[in-house]
Parts: C-alpha cells; structure tokens; sequence
C-alpha cells in the first residue's frame, strides 16, 4: 500500500510538471510584450523598462522559467500586483469559504443523488425513473447562475428564509456559516446531483443483473439489504470515478457561485485578479486548483481500497 | 415458374436511419432549428437594433407598449413583450440578437475542438513515439479545471469573438483526442487495417480512408456535448465581465447587466436564462438521442 502511494505520487510528477509548464506559458505567449501590459495603458518606457528588468523578463525564456519554478517549489508563488501581498497569503486567506463551499455541496450531492439512483435503479422504467433521468438532463442544461438567481428569488426574495448573498465565517458560529452556505451549495451540487444519479442508476442497474443477486434475493434477505449490500456496494468503483472526474467541474462551479453570491473565496479572487489583469495572481490560483485536483484525485484511487476489497495495491 | 421478386425484403435501418427517427433527436434538432431561424432571421421577427437605448422606455415592464427613438431620430412604437433595461434598450431585441451569438460560439468551440482533438488524436494513437509525450500535455491540460483556462486565456488575449472561441475549445481537446486515441488503437488491430498494410497502403490514406470514417459516429455525439458545454461556459464568461465586450448583446451580458437590479426586475435575468437553458437542453437531448442510436457501447454505461 505504501510502496502505491509512494509509487503514484511520483507518478503525479510529470502531471504537474506539465502544468507549471503551461501555467508559466500562459502569460509569456501574450501577443506582444508582458511587461508593456503588465505596467498598464498609463505606463511611459522607462517603467516599462523597470518592469522587465524587475520580472527578468529580458532574460531566455528557459531561465525564466527555471527561475519562477524554483521559486514555486520553495512555495513562493510571487507578490500579487493588485492586493499589494503574496499569493501564497492571499490563497490561505481566501482558501475557508472555498473548502466550506465545495464540500459542503459534494456531501449534499452525494448524499441526495447516490439514494435517487439506487432507487431508480431498482424501478427501472418506471414513473419515478423516467421523470428523475429527464431531471437529470434538464440539471446538465441550466446554467449554474441562472439556477443561482432561482434560488434566490423563491427561498430569499420571496420567502425571507435564507440571506441573499454574503460570507460567515464559521469561528463566528455554526449556524451562520451554514445558513450563508445553503443556497450556494444546493446551486453548486445540482449538476453533481444530475451526474451522480445517473451513473448510480446505471452502476446498480448492472450489478442487479448478476448472478449473486438472485442468490441473495433466493436466500430471503430483505430487498433493502439486497439493494444496498450486494448492489450499491460493488456499484461504488463507478460512483467513485464520477465523483472524482466531477472535481474539475466542481471547481469550475466554485468560481461561478462565488461571484454570484459574494462569497470571498478563490474563485471570486481569480475573477478579481483576470479583471485587475494580476498575473502573478492568477497563475497562483490556477496553480493551486490544479494541485489540488490532482491530489483529490490520487485520494479517490487509494479510496478504491476500502470499497472493493478485491482491489490490492 | 413464379418469379420471386416481390417477396418482401427484411429492412434493415442503419444506425444513421434509426437516430433520425429517435423522439429526443427530433425533439432536440427541432428546437434548435427553431433558435437557428430565430438567430438568422432576428431583423425580420418585430426587433429592434438590440443596441439602440431610449431613457424614456427605461425599465419598461415586460407586455408593454411605449416608444422607442432610432439613431435617426425616428420614433417608433414598439410592443416591449420582454420589458426593457436599465438604458431602455429592448430586452426581446437583445434576447433574440443573443441567439446568434451563443449558437455560433457554441458550434464553432466544438468545431475546433474536435478538430484539434481529431489531428492530435490521430498522430498519437497512430504514430507510436509521438503517443507519450502527447498523452502527458493532455493529462497535465485536463488536470486545469476547464473554466480556469478560459478565464485566464481570455484575459491574457483580450476578449474578442475569436479568442473566446479558441478559449473555449482548448480545455475540451484532450477529452477529444482520447477518445480518438482509444477508437484509434482498437481499430489499428482490425484485420482490415492490417490488410490495409500488407498492400502497402500509405499511413496517411488508412488514416483517412479507413480510421477517421469510423470515429465518425461518436465524434458527433462528442460535438453536440462540446456544443452544450462551449454555450455555457462563454454564458458564464460573459456573465463574469470576462466575455465579449459589454456592448454585445449575449445572453450572458445581458444577464451580467441585469444582476444589479435582480431584486426589482428578476424578468433581465430569467428571460435570457430560460433561453439560455432551452438551447443547451437541445443540444443535449440532440446527443442523448445520438448517443443512444449511434454510439450503443456509450450508452450502455450511461
């Protein structure tokens, strides 16, 4: 087991290393010189001149890029031109509210849609599973925002349950921080909910069809340990994959629910830093989420262990 | 002897055949016929220039008739059955204008993507020493969350019609050249493949004659999906004021404008959103039904 972690963390290397490559890349093959757009409209030649001498950027662009990862790697992701700070900071400051918001919808998403499928599976073609896979589709199709400003209206404009918009952090209480974080997570995990569902659906749907589960059902067991022992446990390979594809998505969404809700998170610092043209910002974040994608992703491989006892590593 | 000619044939639909006769395969290339003609002919269908702004017809509810002058200090009466802006501009002209705009981003981003994914998914699947190096920039662009890609690329480029297509389809070609790959190295060991090498046939000509007609199916249920995914992401970057300029009526600047005043005129944001969410479940049911009838591996395990 540990020899596998070791093994595909090393494995991630290249991954990573790609992206760095691509990060770096981004802002150097703009058309035309960085330093002229990093300095703005405003600038004359001589801080034009300063801003390339000061970045390095008059240097090759291979030793640039020696230079800007070697600094990533003692983490040292750069001073941010807009917030005036460095990015690392800027990131741990912003990283709460973000972490709050994605796994708050992850475990709504899963905890609603893993039951919806199961269901539907077990009814398959029937009233409830034609109208929940039409709802799936729809839940792919409504953009993540339009779906944001429905919530709003009905649960805060209309009804006065739940704030508009905002961020409560939760060292000022429990309750706060989640009645802030309702409507933003149930936006968010909509399409995970679509998503899940459907690939639950077919997962258990595959596994009725085997041979134990008409030995289980033969031998009495009640349909609801049938169901949830023998064909949502070895439907969970599937379920877990999606769920780990899905991350991307989810921190797409992340960046779009902020801004639509105001809450002070990465997501929202990234659309602030591509308005205020903050590079060193941008690459940070990005950096960041990409890190971080990889990593969840090498979790739900090992995960894999504790769902299928079959599988060694 | 009685000739037997007219014994009836066993008809045998092609695959091509029975997606055309899929009910969401209508449906959905219905509806998108419906928003095509909408898009091209939207000068011809009571609109007016989506740009034109009238302070006196500001936030005209929707249903209501009021005046609206032209830049050549024309006054006309106009039905506003959609409502009007902040700056009077017809909200039902901007709706329809912004048609154009999400259909053509949406079928060009796929457009290219698959494009880029087909070339790149060719040379990898089928020239050996190209295959890694490949496969790893796709991995490490698959590891950037797509919409952090367009962000950022947009904002290096400046947004134009363009950059944003091309920012769009960038994070959508590895899943395509994968696809390709994978449907290239199973059919690279069909006999036919093989026979086509033993005559010698050049590597060009069984890419091209014999590989690429074959990947053609679930390419097509790949581009309606890249198609809905292109419309929703340039919706959501326009909606961030990282899209087109504001100035270009799309659904999601229109919906961008309208966030300030959500809580007195909610209708700014739903009308281009139900628009915007009505075209993106047509492209979708386009694939599902595709996908279905085309591609029954796919569908299986979906």
């Amino acid at each position: 087991m540990l020899k596998f972690v070791v093994h595909r963390l090393f494995a991630t290397l290249p991954v990573l290393g790609i992206v760095a490559v691509l990060v770096f890349l981004l802002l150097r093959l703009t058309p035309g010189d960085p330093a002229a757009m990093l300095a703005g409209d405003a600038a004359n030649a001589m801080q034009i001149e300063h801003i390339r001498r000061s970045l390095g950027l008059d240097q090759s662009l291979l030793v640039q890029f020696g230079r800007w990862l070697q600094h990533v790697l003692q983490g040292d992701l750069g001073e941010s031109f807009y917030f005036k700070m460095q990015v690392t900071q800027l990131i741990a400051q912003r990283l709460e509210p973000t972490l709050s918001l994605a796994s708050l919808s992850l475990c709504l998403a899963v905890s609603i849609a893993v039951p919806l499928g199961v269901f539907a599976a077990w009814r398959r073609d029937s009233g409830f599973d034609r109208v929940l896979m039409g709802a799936s589709v729809l839940g792919f199709s409504v953009p993540v925002f339009v779906l944001a400003y429905v919530l709003i209206w009905i649960f805060s404009l209309q009804l006065d349950w739940l704030p508009v918009q905002g961020y409560e952090s939760v060292r000022n209480g429990f309750w706060p921080w989640l009645r802030h974080l309702i409507l933003p997570a149930l936006t968010l995990s909509v399409v995970y909910i679509a998503l899940i569902a459907r690939i639950t659906r077919a997962a258990v749907i595959e596994a009725l069809g085997e041979d134990y589960i008409r030995t289980a059902r033969a031998k009495g067991i009640s349909e609801a340990r049938v169901l949830i022992r023998h064909a949502l446990a070895n439907a969970g390979i599937p379920v877990l994959t999606v769920i780990g594809i899905s991350l991307a998505l989810l921190l797409s969404g992340v960046v779009v629910t902020e801004s639509v809700y105001a809450i002070p998170g990465l997501g929202r610092l990234m659309v602030d830093a591509v308005l205020a043209r903050d590079f060193p910002t941008i690459q940070g974040v990005v950096l960041f989420f990409s890190g971080l994608y990889v990593l969840l992703n090498l979790v739900i491989d090992l995960s894999y262990v504790f769902v299928d006892p079959r599988i060694r590593y | 002897m009685r000739p037997i000619t007219n014994s009836s044939p066993i008809i045998q639909h092609s695959a091509w055949q029975r997606a055309g006769q899929h009910f969401s395969v209508r449906l959905g290339a219905s509806v998108l016929l419906i928003l095509l003609l909408l898009a091209l002919l939207a000068p011809w269908l009571g609109t007016v220039d989506p740009t034109l702004f009238d302070p006196a017809s500001r936030d005209q509810r929707p249903g209501q008739t009021g005046t609206i002058t032209t830049l050549e200090g024309e006054t006309l009466r106009h039905y506003f059955l959609m409502g009007a802006d902040s700056l009077g501009r017809d909200m039902y002209s901007r709706v329809i204008y912004g048609t154009r705009i999400s259909l053509s981003v949406g079928f060009l981003s796929a457009l290219l993507a698959l494009m880029a994914g087909v070339s790149l998914g060719l040379i990898a699947g089928y020239l050996r020493w190209v295959d890694g190096l490949c496969m790893r920039m796709m991995d490490g662009l698959m590891a950037i969350p797509g919409i952090l890609i367009a962000i950022a690329f947009v904002a290096v480029w400046r947004p134009s019609l363009s950059t944003l297509i091309i920012a769009i389809a960038i994070p959508e070609i590895p899943r395509v050249t994968r696809l390709v790959r994978s449907l290239v190295l199973s059919l690279r060991e069909a006999p036919y493949i093989e026979a086509a090498i033993s005559l010698g046939t050049p590597t060009l000509k069984i890419l091209f004659r014999h590989v690429l007609p074959n990947t053609l199916a679930p390419l097509l249920v790949q581009g309606t999906y890249l198609c809905a995914s292109g419309m929703l992401i340039e919706s959501v970057l326009s909606f961030l004021g990282v899209g087109l300029p504001s100035d270009i009526p799309t659904w999601g600047n229109i919906m961008a404008e309208a966030r300030v005043q959500f809580n007195a005129y909610p209708y700014t944001i739903f009308f281009p959103g139900a628009f915007l969410a009505l075209t993106v479940l047509a492209v979708n049911l386009l694939g599902d039904g595709l996908r279905d009838t085309l591609d029954p591996k796919l569908a299986k395990r979906l």
